[in-house]
């Protein structure tokens, strides 16, 4: 198959298998006995938008429903919303304009064919698989939209992907906080569902305040049913601070952090960590090196302004010591640095690893395990343990169970 | 040292590029301007293979002596090797990421007998 190169000049390449693509990973994991290790993927997507013709139906209202499948006919308009941007850089990440011509055999979910490709590539005991184009659901300017789409989408997933997943894929599902009824209504009805380990709130989105009380009735549905809440972030070239940026390198750069950062910060000077202190909160997608910065300097203005933080016990940095923390796209650029981050978020247990395999920045396992400073005990936490004891998720053979034991993630 | 038979110089096209392994090595062998470089297929950053991916040419942008930009063009003299994993450019004369020419991919000597092509390991 060619792939168009410079000036129109043609470069052939093989047909995408992931599993050959990730051939080198695959020796990896060999070479470092990952299959004894629990291995967990907090953080990894599928495309769902090429399974629309089965999702859309399980919309509920008839007239979002037939505006929606209306929508999927080719030039008439897009169903979500979508973010201007070259994520495969013109082609140079293959598999990217690739991807539709992977084969894949048998009645077998396609999604969970190609899911299996790659968390065997790269020996993942389990993943939480999120959407790709409904990370944008939360800028839809109909909310009742918002919310039917992510009816819909959680619908298929639990009932069509994830019981053909073989217990190893698993989600947190996405939320629609745009209509907070709504948005406990999903949790009430999905959140018991084999699989789901959560929900998902996209960040993308900067008129949300996640501190408004209309959620609270929200995040305890979900405290009390022992699940997660995750924020995963994202880029948006249409936010009007990012206006002024010319490269896609910059609004990447910058949009999955400030998107958490600006999440984060309300959720912590409003205290809603000590209002949900059984809530798991995890920070998804936006590497490690923003935690430090807004860790300083929310301490700083907290030491200054604490009257305006009276539910806070602690300084922010405590509360951000308490959540969790995806890996991916680790900053691995000044060694130094890295460690320091490590101390600061207590890695060894609010760190998880993440591949965000198949999008363009994927981090492989060995990405942690080659790092020279953690201990072995955090190698392993990081890599599986700590996602282990958040989501319960059971050893997949004798070594990795003794291995969860001996590192305090399963009672003996 | 082993010799591995790589091709046929005749029968390998201007621009084109093969994947040979020896043993634990693999290696990419490309032709350019009609003569012969080959680099270890493992990627300086996360070992994707190095050599699978497009062959590109240099992406410059046009710096005035005003100081302004008049945007982005392609080289017509450097070409680059992109891992196809997460898109690490190398300099395909000399191996180097261009990102930071202190990291190089492994090079491989590459000799010609005739009309055929060996790589030396």
């Amino acid at each position: 198959m060619d792939l168009l190169a410079d000036r129109g000049r043609r470069v052939p390449v093989e047909e995408l298998n992931t599993t050959t693509l990730l051939s080198h990973a695959t020796r990896q994991a060999a070479q470092r006995k990952f299959e004894d290790m629990m291995i967990v993927d907090v953080d990894s997507h599928h495309y769902e938008n090429e399974s629309f013709a089965e999702v859309l139906p399980f919309m509920e209202n008839e007239v979002l429903r037939h505006l929606a499948l209306g929508q999927r006919a080719k030039g008439r308009g897009s169903l979500l919303p979508t973010q201007v941007g070259t994520q495969d850089m013109g082609g140079r990440i293959t598999r990217y304009p690739l991807r539709s011509s992977e084969k894949t055999e048998g009645a077998a979910v396609r999604d969970v064919t190609l899911t299996h490709r790659w968390m065997d590539a790269m020996s993942v005991d389990y993943a939480c698989l999120f959407p790709t184009g409904m990370l944008n659901v939360g800028l839809h300017p109909q909310k009742e939209m918002e919310a039917d789409l992510c009816w819909a989408y959680n619908r298929w997933l639990t009932e069509k992907v994830l019981p053909e997943g073989g217990g190893r894929i698993f989600s947190m599902l996405p939320l629609p906080l745009g209509d907070a009824d709504e948005a406990l209504r999903q949790v009430e009805t999905f959140g018991d569902r084999p699989g789901v380990t959560g929900f998902m709130v996209t960040t993308v989105r900067s008129d949300l305040p996640v501190h408004s009380n209309a959620l609270m009735k929200v995040y305890r549905a979900i405290e009390e049913r022992g699940l997660a809440l995750s924020f995963h972030s994202g880029p948006n070239w249409g936010e009007p601070i990012f206006k002024s940026c010319n490269r896609f390198i910059s609004v990447h750069a910058l949009g999955f952090t400030f998107y958490n950062i600006l999440h984060l910060t309300n959720w912590v000077v409003n205290g809603l960590s000590e209002r949900f202190p059984k809530l798991p909160v995890i920070w998804i997608e936006a590497g490690l090196a923003w935690v430090p910065f807004l860790m300083q300097r929310l301490d700083h203005e907290y030491m200054l302004r604490t009257s305006e933080c009276p539910t806070l016990k602690k300084k922010p940095s405590d509360y951000m010591r308490d959540m969790y923390y995806s890996s991916q796209p680790m900053e691995v650029q000044d060694m130094g640095a890295l460690e320091c981050t490590f101390r600061m978020i207590n890695a060894e247990t609010q760190l998880l690893w993440s591949s965000d395999y198949p999008h363009w920045d994927f981090d492989v396992p060995s990405v942690i395990y080659d790092l020279p400073f953690p201990s072995e005990r955090a190698k392993h936490n990081i890599l599986g343990g700590n996602a282990a004891r958040i989501f319960k998720l059971p050893p997949r053979n004798d070594k990795q169970r003794e291995n969860l034991i001996k590192y305090g993630n399963l009672a003996a | 040292m082993t010799e591995q038979f790589v091709g046929r110089d005749s029968e390998f096209e201007e621009g084109g590029r093969r994947i040979v392994s020896v043993g634990r090595h693999e290696i990419g062998v490309y032709k350019r301007d009609g003569a012969y470089v080959a680099y270890s297929n493992i990627c300086v950053h996360q070992g994707g293979p190095a050599c699978e991916g497009l062959t590109i040419a240099k992406v410059e942008e046009r710096i005035m002596p005003d100081k302004t930009s008049r945007g982005l063009y392609f080289s017509a003299t450097e070409r680059h090797i992109v891992c196809p994993w997460h898109g690490y450019e190398y300099d395909m004369r000399t191996g180097e990421f261009v990102g930071d020419r202190r990291l190089k991919l492994r090079k491989y000597n590459v000799v010609q007998r005739g009309d055929e092509i060996y790589v030396v390991v």
